[in-house]
């Protein structure tokens, strides 16, 4: 049996197959520079500060610009829940500051410890003072852990005390505190701030993770869980609070509105909140704390912040759309550190970042900025090993998804883990290369 | 997703492999998926004794193929929750089907002598 085949037209597919392939090319294709000679500093070498750094240095020819940040490592933070969970070591979140900069960009590895805005200056711990044509701060946020009586950080993994947020060792020191507990089993109370917080669905996250990890353990019997929300919903957004409701619900997970974290006492075992009925303190085997998060002092001491609203928190003053500060023309907030309602995740700096780019390169050519921020934000929220729902929204608590008819949003599905697992860092990482 | 483009997609490929890693990959699936055509039209037509051990070999690529996604992904069949995962399941199987047939076909017309029978 055979079949005869036309050469010619077996030739003409495999040639049009490499033509479609060349002719797609990069899409991103290269903008014509724009030539400066302006003074460019960004505060700040997180994921909004690199980004930038480098989408401006394609985007700019002649200009100086200065990155300031006294940190040697850079961390991606979206992986911080899954080394709290095991599913990660410590170092996935790792790499250097200096593996994702352009040569062209200078960077001064001190703390920036003044901002004058009126004499566009930045001050360094090292005594250097930096003048700036436009500024961009992006030095993310700070968590407050003595905001919380009787905590320390050198209590975390210890004794049923987690704290993924503090960094990579503290998350995988988490882990051991959860492994136990989900070995011993007893009262786990799993908590978050009242303050703005970055990535609101990691306390939800490990949450879940770990009543998953427990039931595939065979040991989801010996815990009782507890999820202590700061206020009268699980999420920010309420069509997303309720699903997560229900699921907490099948999941026998019991939440605990408007309890706020005030004080641990690690020796007793025990944890005071703040309620609206007064302090109520109770029992734990395990805790997992996040504490308060304020904008770094640089920033509360420089006047950028807003000064009526979120004043314990000291959020940069800046247009939700544009992200310009309201106050200061040539200044930018980027990142955790920007006032606006939403969007201390990786995500949203995704999308911030082109926006405070054309900000500053119409500035540049003092033209009118052409790009808006929405407030996107998303978040890969797991809610076990395996299954994930792929929730995105944006300033008016609307579900925008990416794939609309394809990716429900509120569905536990298998497609929205394996982007988590697989694709969100290579994203992340293309994202800091300005490449995404 | 921002900026969807193809661009961004290739980037983020590279990421996850690593350059070098990912443009090896891209090399080595160009050069066998050529190489197929190169033996078809070499050979003018499709040797059906060829095909049927690719086809026989379809079902343990898909299996390769399902297995590796799940194990590098920390995942279980499970795991699959609503119609895209069905379908996407059935991708992966199909692309690891495929992969498997046309690198043994083309394994077999490169290695095999070129008997009077297979090139009828």
């Amino acid at each position: 049996m055979e079949i005869k085949l036309n050469r010619r037209q077996l030739l003409s597919l495999a040639a049009g197959s490499g033509a479609a392939l060349a002719t797609s090319g990069y899409a991103n294709g290269a903008r014509a520079q724009v030539a400066t000679k302006a003074r460019i500093v960004i505060i700040g070498a997180g994921a909004g500060g690199t980004a930038l750094a480098n989408r401006l240095a394609d985007r700019l020819q002649g200009a100086e610009i200065t990155l300031i940040d006294p940190r040697v490592d850079h961390l991606y933070q979206p992986g911080l829940t899954l080394v709290a969970a095991g599913l990660k070591p410590a170092d996935y979140v790792l790499s250097k500051t200096t593996d994702w900069l352009p040569k062209s960009v200078n960077l001064i590895q001190e703390a920036a410890t003044a901002i004058d805005a009126e004499t566009q200056i930045v001050a360094t711990e090292g005594g250097q003072c930096i003048a700036y044509d436009f500024l961009v701060v992006a030095p993310g946020l700070v968590l407050d852990h003595d905001a919380i009586d009787g905590f320390h950080l050198d209590m975390v993994g210890k004794d049923g005390i987690g704290a993924l947020y503090a960094g990579p060792q503290y998350a995988a020191a988490t882990w051991q505190a959860a492994q136990a507990y989900v070995e011993t089993g007893g009262v786990g109370l799993f908590t978050r701030p009242a303050t703005e917080m970055k990535c609101a669905g990691a306390p939800l996250k490990h949450t879940f993770l770990i009543e998953d990890i427990a039931r595939n353990a065979g040991t989801r019997g010996k815990l009782d869980m507890h999820y202590m929300a700061n206020n009268d919903s699980l999420f920010g957004v309420p069509i997303v609070s309720e699903k997560v409701r229900m699921l907490f619900g099948d999941r026998q997970i019991d939440p605990a509105y408007s309890h706020v974290l005030r004080a641990i006492d690690a020796g007793a075992k025990t944890a005071t909140f703040d309620t609206p009925e007064g302090a109520v303190t109770r029992d734990y085997d395990y805790i997992h704390v996040i504490p308060p998060q304020r904008a770094p002092e640089v920033i509360r001491q420089s006047g950028l912040s807003w000064v009526d609203k979120w004043t314990d928190q000291g959020w940069v003053e800046c247009d939700k759309a544009t992200l310009r500060h309201l106050r200061y023309e040539n200044i930018w907030a980027l990142g955790d550190v920007a006032g606006v309602p939403k969007g201390k995740t990786a995500a949203s700096v995704k999308w911030q970042v082109p926006v405070v780019e054309d900000g500053l390169i119409a500035a540049i050519e003092g033209r009118d900025p052409t790009e808006t921020y929405n407030g996107y934000t998303s978040c890969p929220m797991i809610t076990r090993v395996g299954r994930a729902m792929l929730i995105e929204f944006d300033y008016n608590n609307n579900l925008t998804p990416s794939f609309p008819g394809i990716i429900a949003p509120l569905e536990e599905l298998w497609i929205s883990w394996l982007m988590k697992e697989v694709a969100l860092k290579a994203t992340y990482n293309a994202m800091l290369r300005g490449r995404a | 997703m921002k900026d969807m483009t193809f661009g961004t997609i290739l980037a983020v490929f590279e990421e996850i492999f690593g350059r070098g890693l990912f443009w090896v990959m891209v090399a080595i699936a160009a050069t066998v998926t050529v190489t197929y055509l190169y033996v078809l039209v070499r050979d003018r037509s499709i040797s059906w004794r060829k095909f049927l051990l690719a086809q026989l070999s379809m079902p343990l690529g898909a299996i390769a193929a399902v297995w590796f996604v799940l194990v590098m992904t920390s995942s279980r069949l499970s795991d699959i929750g609503g119609p895209v995962d069905v379908i996407l399941f059935l991708g992966i199987a199909a692309a690891g089907a495929v992969g498997i047939a046309i690198l043994v076909y083309t394994a077999q017309a490169l290695l095999g002598r070129r008997s009077g029978s297979d090139a009828r």
